[in-house]
């Protein structure tokens, strides 16, 4: 009894010592060297693997910043300038500075402005629609509903709002990766500046149409008036194919141009309400957004 | 035993309820829309500005490169503007508008054009004529003819198939043309061979069409060149690809053209519009169009010039039916879905099916079972149902080595699917997306 013991625990043993000995010389044959920095500025980066930067995941951009010498065009839009300049200054590199941005939608289009005219049966995907025809309703430019920004947003930042039928972006969470601007076939979605109080300011529609067609597909639709041009002291609007562009980096926010819209298709958002001395200062909740969106 | 393509096809319902109907002229409408993007290829340039006044056959775009081809004014009038319509694709495109001139003799009246059996031009007059006339392949493909025409080098042609199959159900334009036009046709035939110097033509058409083989095997008797044969009824044998299997058992290779086997296909509408151009001077300016369907008064084929909006067509069966409908341009396998009724005829219109609430609406998509129907039915040899999940993952690359860019989007896939998955859907998304890897990747 005491002999099988003995001869299992001793068997085992020299085993377990041969696998030591095979598994030590095979990690010292095939040793392979790596850059301990690139752990380390690995460590720093968010870990969010969403590939805002370009590069598929947080290992392999950390492995671009260690072995590239200029790092000026690199930037990783999740961790944003803190990051980034932690970064710098382990590595000892200049990197860029950017303005934070945020997603935004620029249509409005819910189901109360913009009737269907059609019945699109065909898999739930705008990719898909999109290759097929210019969506359910009589505007080509607008959001075509089926989510496809949503299922790209990899932090929980976006969800479908049921009643309108339009994604809603959740500020607060935006990391402005641009996963959902590159799923977006129509290109809705833009990256404006991050403005303090999450301040917006931008024309909330894409249609190129003249002004009769667009109104009659939208109620909401810009109709290329000029009136905000008109208004507008900075110079930050062009008007292009029937459709006015706020430049985010010039507008002030003064609000000139929200209020001449004819058609409302400029949308503001958490603005504190009119005529009022003391501004309060309201948290940017989905509540919020939605609501400001739809008034 | 009849011949048929070797791999796949499917038998969907014939439903061909305009085969005994002649060929009806539509009035002249009051407004066409011309799209300047009719064929594939590069759009034609506008060369009419507004309230210039034009004359039937007319050119009003000019072709935009070599894969491209003329667009003629259809009508004679005045253009009104030029702007965008939506076209069959689903979305706005250019246009130019024409508003017919309600007096000019070449409105009100149709010219008719004796059969005329010699032909006076060479073969590189024909092709010139050819691309002049904006003859483009009418089975809808739309792919300019003088392309297909001038060859390539490299290659040596044995034969020219003419294809009079008209496979997809409902549509009998190509059959009611067979029949009434089949010495102009048999004059095309030659037209072609003459322009590829080449002495042996196939004409293949559907066993279903049995009056139309008759009357070409009658009417070819003292022709030595040309062959008429009676095919198998078999979904999707209209395909160039398919028909060349079936009439020749010749196999294009993958990414190849027919001219690779030594054969170019042209459809009957297509050879009988390149009698008009060679014969009489006469663009390409109206096709035959199948106006059909179940609930549809007195479906019928016509005679309609391009750009005629829809609606006219409708109109003229006598209306849409009560409820909600579902409007296809072109067959019910390979059709689009339009968007509206006002949509113009385009050279590719081949027909308008007009499909009830019941009879379009999808079935709930269930889970793949895996019974392998898909692959059994593709014509291409091809698995779907992998072609699909790949696409539905995004696994491009992958999907580009099963070889998804031969895929014909035939449809018979998701027509046989017992799970209602909608395959072809995601199929030409994913076809679309992997040519663009493809090219970025070159």
């Amino acid at each position: 009894m005491t002999e099988s013991i003995i001869y299992s625990v001793v068997l085992l043993a020299v085993l377990g010592g041969l696998a030591a000995m095979v598994l030590y010389a095979v990690s010292k044959k095939f040793y392979v060297y790596e850059n301990p920095l690139i752990a380390e500025v690995e460590a720093l980066l968010p870990a969010a693997n969403c590939a805002g930067c370009g590069s598929p995941g947080c290992k392999s951009f950390a492995d671009k910043l260690v072995n590239t010498e200029d790092i000026s065009a690199l930037f990783c839009p999740v961790g944003g300038n803190e990051v980034m300049k932690s970064i710098a200054e382990k590595l000892g590199k200049v990197v860029a500075e950017k303005d934070p941005t945020v997603a935004v939608l620029r249509c409005q289009g819910s189901c109360d402005v913009r009737p269907k005219t059609s019945l699109f049966q065909g898999p739930k995907s705008c990719a898909i629609s999109a290759l097929i025809y210019s969506g359910e309703t009589d505007c080509q430019y607008g959001c075509l509903g089926d989510g496809d920004c949503v299922t790209a947003c990899k932090f929980d930042a976006m969800y479908m709002d049921e009643s309108t039928e339009l994604p809603v972006i959740i500020t607060d969470k935006c990391t402005s990766c641009g996963a959902c601007v590159t799923a977006c076939p129509r290109n809705i979605i833009e990256m404006r500046p991050r403005n303090k109080r999450d301040l917006k300011i931008y024309v909330g529609c894409l249609n190129e149409d003249k002004g009769g067609i667009a109104k009659k597909s939208c109620e909401l639709a810009c109709i290329g008036c000029s009136k905000c041009i008109d208004v507008c002291t900075k110079g930050a609007i062009t008007i292009e194919n029937n459709l006015a562009y706020i430049d985010g980096l010039h507008c002030t926010l003064c609000r000139k141009c929200v209020e001449v819209c004819p058609t409302h298709s400029i949308v503001e958002t958490n603005f504190p309400p009119r005529k009022e001395k003391k501004p309060e200062i309201k948290e940017a909740t989905q509540e919020s957004i939605k609501t400001e969106a739809d008034a | 035993m009849l011949r048929t393509f070797r791999k796949g096809g499917i038998h969907p319902p014939d439903n061909k309820l305009t085969a005994g109907t002649a060929i009806k002229r539509l009035p002249v409408p009051g407004v066409v829309y011309v799209p300047i993007a009719q064929h594939i290829g590069i759009p034609s340039e506008i060369i009419v500005e507004t309230k210039e006044k034009v004359t039937v056959g007319q050119v009003i775009a000019r072709s935009g490169g070599f894969v491209s081809t003329n667009i003629h004014a259809p009508v004679a009038g005045t253009v009104t503007k030029l702007d965008k319509i939506v076209d069959s694709s689903g979305y706005k495109k250019q246009c130019i508008v024409i508003r017919t001139d309600g007096k000019d003799i070449a409105n009100i009246e149709e010219t008719i054009f004796p059969l005329k059996k010699e032909i006076a031009l060479g073969p590189k007059e024909i092709i010139s004529r050819i691309q002049d006339y904006g003859i483009v392949g009418l089975g809808g493909a739309t792919f300019p003819s003088h392309v297909k025409l001038a060859g390539r080098p490299d290659t040596q042609l044995d034969y020219l198939i003419v294809n009079g199959v008209e496979c997809e159900p409902y549509l009998t334009a190509d059959h009611r043309l067979m029949l009434e036009k089949a010495e102009e046709i048999i004059v095309g035939i030659k037209i072609v061979m003459l322009a590829l110097g080449i002495n042996k033509a196939i004409v293949g058409i559907e066993n279903n069409k049995k009056d139309a083989v008759a009357l070409f095997k009658k009417l070819t008797e003292n022709e030595s060149g040309i062959q008429v044969a009676a095919l198998q009824v078999k979904y999707p044998q209209g395909s160039e690809k398919q028909l060349i299997s079936a009439l020749l058992k010749r196999e294009v290779p993958k990414n190849g053209l027919p001219p690779d086997v030594g054969v170019v296909v042209n459809n009957v509408g297509t050879l009988f519009a390149i009698y008009e151009a060679v014969q009489y001077d006469k663009p390409l300016t109206e096709r035959v169009v199948t106006v059909t369907g179940k609930k549809i008064k007195n479906p019928a084929n016509f005679w309609v010039k391009i750009g005629t909006p829809i609606s006219d067509l409708i109109n003229e069966v006598g209306g849409m039916p009560e409820g909600q409908y579902k409007l296809i341009n072109g067959g019910p396998m390979m059709g689009k879905a339009l968007k509206n009724a006002d949509v113009p005829v385009t050279k590719g219109t081949s027909g308008i099916l007009v499909i009830s609430e019941e009879e379009a609406l999808r079935k709930e998509v269930q889970n793949c079972i895996r019974c392998g129907e898909c692959v059994y039915v593709c014509p291409m040899g091809l698995e779907p149902h992998l072609l699909m999940s790949l696409s539905e993952k995004a696994l491009f690359d992958r999907a580009l080595s099963e070889d998804i860019l031969t895929c014909i989007e035939c449809g018979s896939c998701s027509y046989v699917c017992p799970s209602n998955r909608p395959l072809l859907d995601y199929i030409r998304f994913g076809k679309l997306s992997a040519k663009k890897l493809e090219i970025s990747k070159n």
